[in-house]
Formats: structure tokens, C-alpha cells, sequence
């Protein structure tokens, strides 16, 4: 591995820490990022002149903190920012830092850096641009790209976001037990947002990196918070519905079915990862919605083929699921289920009082089309399947809604 | 006389490389395999998945989650090499390490080696990853 990628590495998962840390310096998200965004050029100067520092996330913690401090002297006085080779000489500061950042501070900087950008004033998508902003640190192109929006309106969102936190005076002192287990919810569910911004845009390589990302918000967290387990059964989730990302879509693009995919080509490593996962979350006896998400991914996983996978388990899941989150979307998955196991009549039964609260949602118009399919029932099957085209998020939903239409079209002709 | 080398490296690194960059690593690691294998030198040899998913037993009925120490640095995986001495085990470990620069490598005599009593024990290698 090159030198700059190794850089890259090591910044990248310095980040959350390191600008978490600054921030406990500065009380100000803006001065903390600069900090770091000059430590950053520093480290891309100095580290591959002098070899890489014992411990990375403190040099830029030091680095980034002195940058900011050398700014504000200069500002005032006008003197000479130091030599590099001074900064680079840190000795026995680095490790003094480098001790303490072992303790509680490292938990409570990264946690302040979540819970500021999930800070309960601001829309959810706020909070997921703010996240990918601090704490990921992408550039604000790239999340205006992964979210279809202009780098102007991704810019003018996140400033907004950021004026409102600093208006809110966001406390800076480490949060309670009470206070940090609710807000553990929000952020494991913008870590979730996240990961399903990437997921359904399909095979956009652009914005299948916010799945990557998300995994690795949910690895920080998982190892801050080692015994929550619906940390573990939100990472385990994200792992296996990520290890069927190469068998998601054809060479053209299109939606491959779960039942239709190749399960060869599964990530073995991340589904071994999900389901050690869920394992040890299910130790606990706590269970929760992601976990009972992660156990019905994992009853897929588990299938060497789609004709074994056990669709009375995933009833079952689908159902622990309705009584602790009641939702028209999870009924209208669990019928998909009750259709394998008791036929696409009872599946209708099911998801009738459904059309009403899902009436703008693809995947409804999409089941219940084929649901009707299945029973021979084509002309209401093709009112259902225009529908569902008319309210595709992306080209490879409708493409695939279209290759059913096409089936339908042609089976007519014979006749 | 047998010595393991246990890889360590920053996890949180390691875990966020992309599928090429991992694959790069590997492929690079595979040609120090192939020839110890021939060489007769490579015993067993595994990676290991994150201490995210680690479970420890603390003395007999205290079963924590996660890895016996937080540490800066994590196992990543081992190997167990045949070799005639330290200094052939570290030139070993050298190679390794050129193929996975920024890994470090501990090279520890073994006490004790105990083979795979499974009558069905695997032959070949079981990837996961």
C-alpha cells in the first residue's frame, strides 16, 4: 500500500476522534474542522518525510490544536507560523495525549460529534448531511451528489444546520447515562437512514458508498458501546443486506430479485461478520428492531438456496416486528411471507387495508401486482405494475416492474 | 522449532479498505504463502474477524462483550511457521511485513501445538472473506 493511501487510511479513521476531540477544545463545529483540515495538509507534508507518528489520531489532535491556536495569533500579531519540523517534534506531548486519549475522553468526543449532528432541532436530512460532513468528512460535492441535490443547496443545508446548533448552545459536557442511551437511538438511527440512502439508490456507485460509510459509523459505535445489543444487531443488519450488493444487479443494471440471485456471489466475510453479530446480540435477551431486522436477514443468509429459506421463521420475525414498531410497510412484508407459505390469496387478504396509508409506495403496487399475477388475475396486475412504474425512485425499480409488464405482454399475445 | 507471528494492526483502518485495496494486500501476502508452502515452512494460519464481534470469558461465568483489551492495535490474524530459528522466523515475518507494510508483526516461540483432532478437519483453506 502507498504511503498516501496509508495517509488517507489513517486520517480517515482518525477523523471522528480527532475533530470530536478539537471540538471539545473550540466549542465551535466550523473552528474544529479547520483545525483538522490543517493538521490533515500537515500530515500529508510531514508523515511521509519523518514516517508515520506512533499514534495518529493524537498527532493531528496536537497538530490540529496548535494550527488553530498559531491561526489566531497570527490574526492578532502578525508573527511567523513555526517551521513544520517543529511541529513534528512533538515528543513527549504526543504521548501524554496519546495516554489519555485511551480513557473516556476518546467515548464521550465521538459520542458529542454524533449527537451534535443528530441534535433533535434538525431534519433528519440535516442530520445525515451534518454527519457526513463532520464526522465522515466528505466534501460537500460529493454529499450533494449522493443526495441529488446541487453542491449550492447541499452547501446552503448544511450551513443552516450548523447556524441552528450553534444557536441551540449545545451543551459540551459529557451526557448523562439517561440522556446518552436516547440519543444512542438517534444516532444508530441516522447510521440507518444513512446506510438506506446508499442501499436504495440501487447501483449508483455514488451513493452505494453511503453504505460503506454507514458500516463503518456503525463499527465506531458498536466498539464505544460493546454491550449494547441493538448496536450489534444494527451493524449485523447492515452486513448482511451489504453482502448481496455484487448480486443485486445484473451487468445492465437491473434489480435481481433475492429469490433470482446468485448466492455465490455474497460477501462471505461480511455475512459471517453480520451473524456473529446478531449471535452475540441475541445473548442479551433484549431484543429490539434491529436486531429482529438483522434475524430476518439473517434467516436469508443462512439459506443455501431461495427454495430452503424458512418463510414461517420470517412470519414470525415480521410479526415481533409489527408489535414493536405497527406499520403498514412491515405488513406489507410480512405478507410477502404469508404468501410463500399460505399462497397469494391470504397475502391480499392481508395488505387490503393497506392501499389507503401505502397508496404513494412503489413496493406496495409492486407485491400486490404480483400477488394478483399469481392468481391469473393480469389486467389488475397491469393497473398495479403502472403504478408502481409512475412512483419508482430509481431507473432499475422501474426497469424492473417493466420486465413483468413485458412478461404479461407477451403471455397475452400467445393467447 | 515452531513460531506463531501474530498481525497486529489498527482495525478501524484495516476494515475500511476498500475491496481493492484488501485484495491488493492479500494478493501480496499470497506469494509469501506460496513459496513458505513449498518450502515446507507453513503450518496453520488464520484472520481473524473484528473484536466488535469479540466475546470474552473472564474467569469461569462472566462473559463480557467484546475483545479481552482495548487497544490501540488489534490481532488481526496468525500464522504458525516451521522454522530452524528466530532469525529464519524473523526473516519470515520480514517478507510478510513487505507485503503488509504498515501491519506489525509479533514473532513468539510456541509452547505448545496441539493439531486439528477433527476427524473431518479441513484440508484446504476455508476463505470467508
Amino acid at each position: 500500500m502507498s504511503d498516501l493511501a496509508w495517509i488517507h487510511g489513517a486520517i480517515t479513521a482518525a477523523r471522528p476522534q480527532a475533530v470530536g476531540a478539537l471540538l471539545r477544545y473550540f466549542r465551535d463545529v466550523d473552528r474544529a474542522e479547520e483545525a483538522f483540515q490543517d493538521a490533515c495538509l500537515r500530515a500529508l507534508k510531514n508523515w511521509p518525510e519523518n514516517g508515520p507518528p506512533r499514534d495518529p489520531t493524537a498527532w493531528l489532535i496536537l497538530v490540529g490544536r496548535n494550527a488553530a491556536l498559531d491561526g489566531v495569533r497570527k490574526q492578532s500579531r502578525n508573527t511567523e507560523l513555526p517551521p513544520d519540523e517543529q511541529i513534528s517534534d512533538l515528543g513527549d506531548a504526543e504521548s501524554a495525549l496519546a495516554e489519555r486519549l485511551d480513557g473516556s475522553h476518546y467515548r464521550d468526543d465521538v459520542l458529542r460529534l454524533l449527537f451534535i449532528c443528530c441534535h433533535p432541532d434538525l431534519q433528519p436530512s440535516q442530520q445525515i448531511a451534518l454527519a457526513l460532513r463532520i464526522v465522515s468528512g466528505l466534501s460537500v460535492a460529493q454529499i450533494a451528489r449522493a443526495f441529488l441535490v446541487s453542491e449550492a443547496a447541499m452547501e446552503q443545508r448544511i450551513t443552516r444546520a450548523k447556524q441552528r446548533i450553534a444557536k441551540a448552545d449545545v451543551p459540551f459536557e459529557a451526557p448523562g447515562a439517561a440522556e446518552r442511551a436516547e440519543r444512542l437511538a438517534a444516532v444508530a438511527a441516522i447510521i440507518y437512514l444513512l446506510f438506506n440512502e446508499g442501499y436504495s439508490a440501487g447501483n449508483d456507485p455514488q451513493r452505494a458508498h453511503l453504505c460503506d460509510e454507514a458500516i463503518r459509523l456503525a463499527r465506531l459505535l458498536l466498539r464505544l458501546f460493546q454491550t449494547e445489543p441493538e448496536i450489534m444487531g444494527l451493524a449485523a443488519l447492515m452486513l448482511l443486506q451489504q453482502s448481496r450488493l455484487r448480486a443485486r444487479f445484473d451487468a445492465n443494471g437491473d434489480v435481481i430479485l433475492l429469490e433470482d440471485q446468485d448466492r455465490s456471489r455474497w460477501d462471505e466475510k461480511l455475512v459471517r461478520e453480520g451473524l456473529a453479530l446478531l449471535d452475540k446480540a441475541m445473548r442479551h435477551n433484549r431484543p429490539g428492531p434491529y436486531q429482529v431486522q438483522a434475524a430476518i436477514a439473517a434467516t436469508h443468509s443462512r439459506a443455501a438456496s431461495a427454495a430452503e429459506t424458512s418463510w414461517a421463521g420470517i412470519e414470525g420475525l415480521y410479526l415481533a416486528l409489527e408489535r414493536m414498531q405497527p406499520s403498514p410497510v412491515i405488513t406489507l412484508n410480512r405478507a410477502v411471507a404469508v404468501a410463500k407459505l399460505h399462497g397469494p390469496q391470504a397475502a391480499l387478504d392481508l395488505i387490503a387495508p393497506l392501499e389507503q396509508p401505502l397508496s404513494g409506495y412503489f413496493h406496495f403496487f409492486g407485491a400486490r401486482g404480483a400477488f394478483l399475477l399469481q392468481l391469473g388475475r393480469e389486467r389488475e396486475a397491469r393497473a398495479d405494475f403502472d403504478r408502481a412504474i409512475a412512483l419508482a425512485n430509481t431507473p432499475a425499480e422501474a426497469a424492473h416492474i417493466r420486465q413483468h409488464l413485458d412478461r404479461l405482454m407477451a403471455s397475452s399475445s400467445n393467447v | 522449532m515452531l513460531y506463531t507471528l501474530l498481525c497486529y494492526n489498527k482495525e478501524d483502518v484495516v476494515w475500511s479498505w476498500t475491496k481493492e485495496e484488501d485484495d491488493a494486500v492479500m494478493s501480496r501476502l499470497s506469494v509469501v504463502h506460496e513459496r513458505l508452502v513449498k518450502e515446507g515452512k507453513l503450518g496453520p494460519s488464520l484472520r481473524l474477524l473484528p473484536t466488535t464481534a469479540a466475546t470474552t470469558l473472564r474467569g469461569p461465568g462472566l462473559v463480557i462483550d467484546g475483545p479481552f483489551a482495548e487497544t490501540k492495535e488489534q490481532l488481526l490474524g496468525f500464522y504458525v511457521i516451521d522454522v530452524e530459528n528466530l532469525d529464519a522466523a524473523l526473516a519470515v515475518a520480514q517478507e510478510l511485513s513487505g507485503a503488509n507494510p504498515t501491519s506489525t508483526y509479533e514473532v513468539r516461540p510456541i509452547a505448545l501445538y496441539v493439531p486439528d483432532a477433527r476427524a473431518n478437519a479441513p484440508r484446504e483453506a476455508i476463505k470467508v472473506y
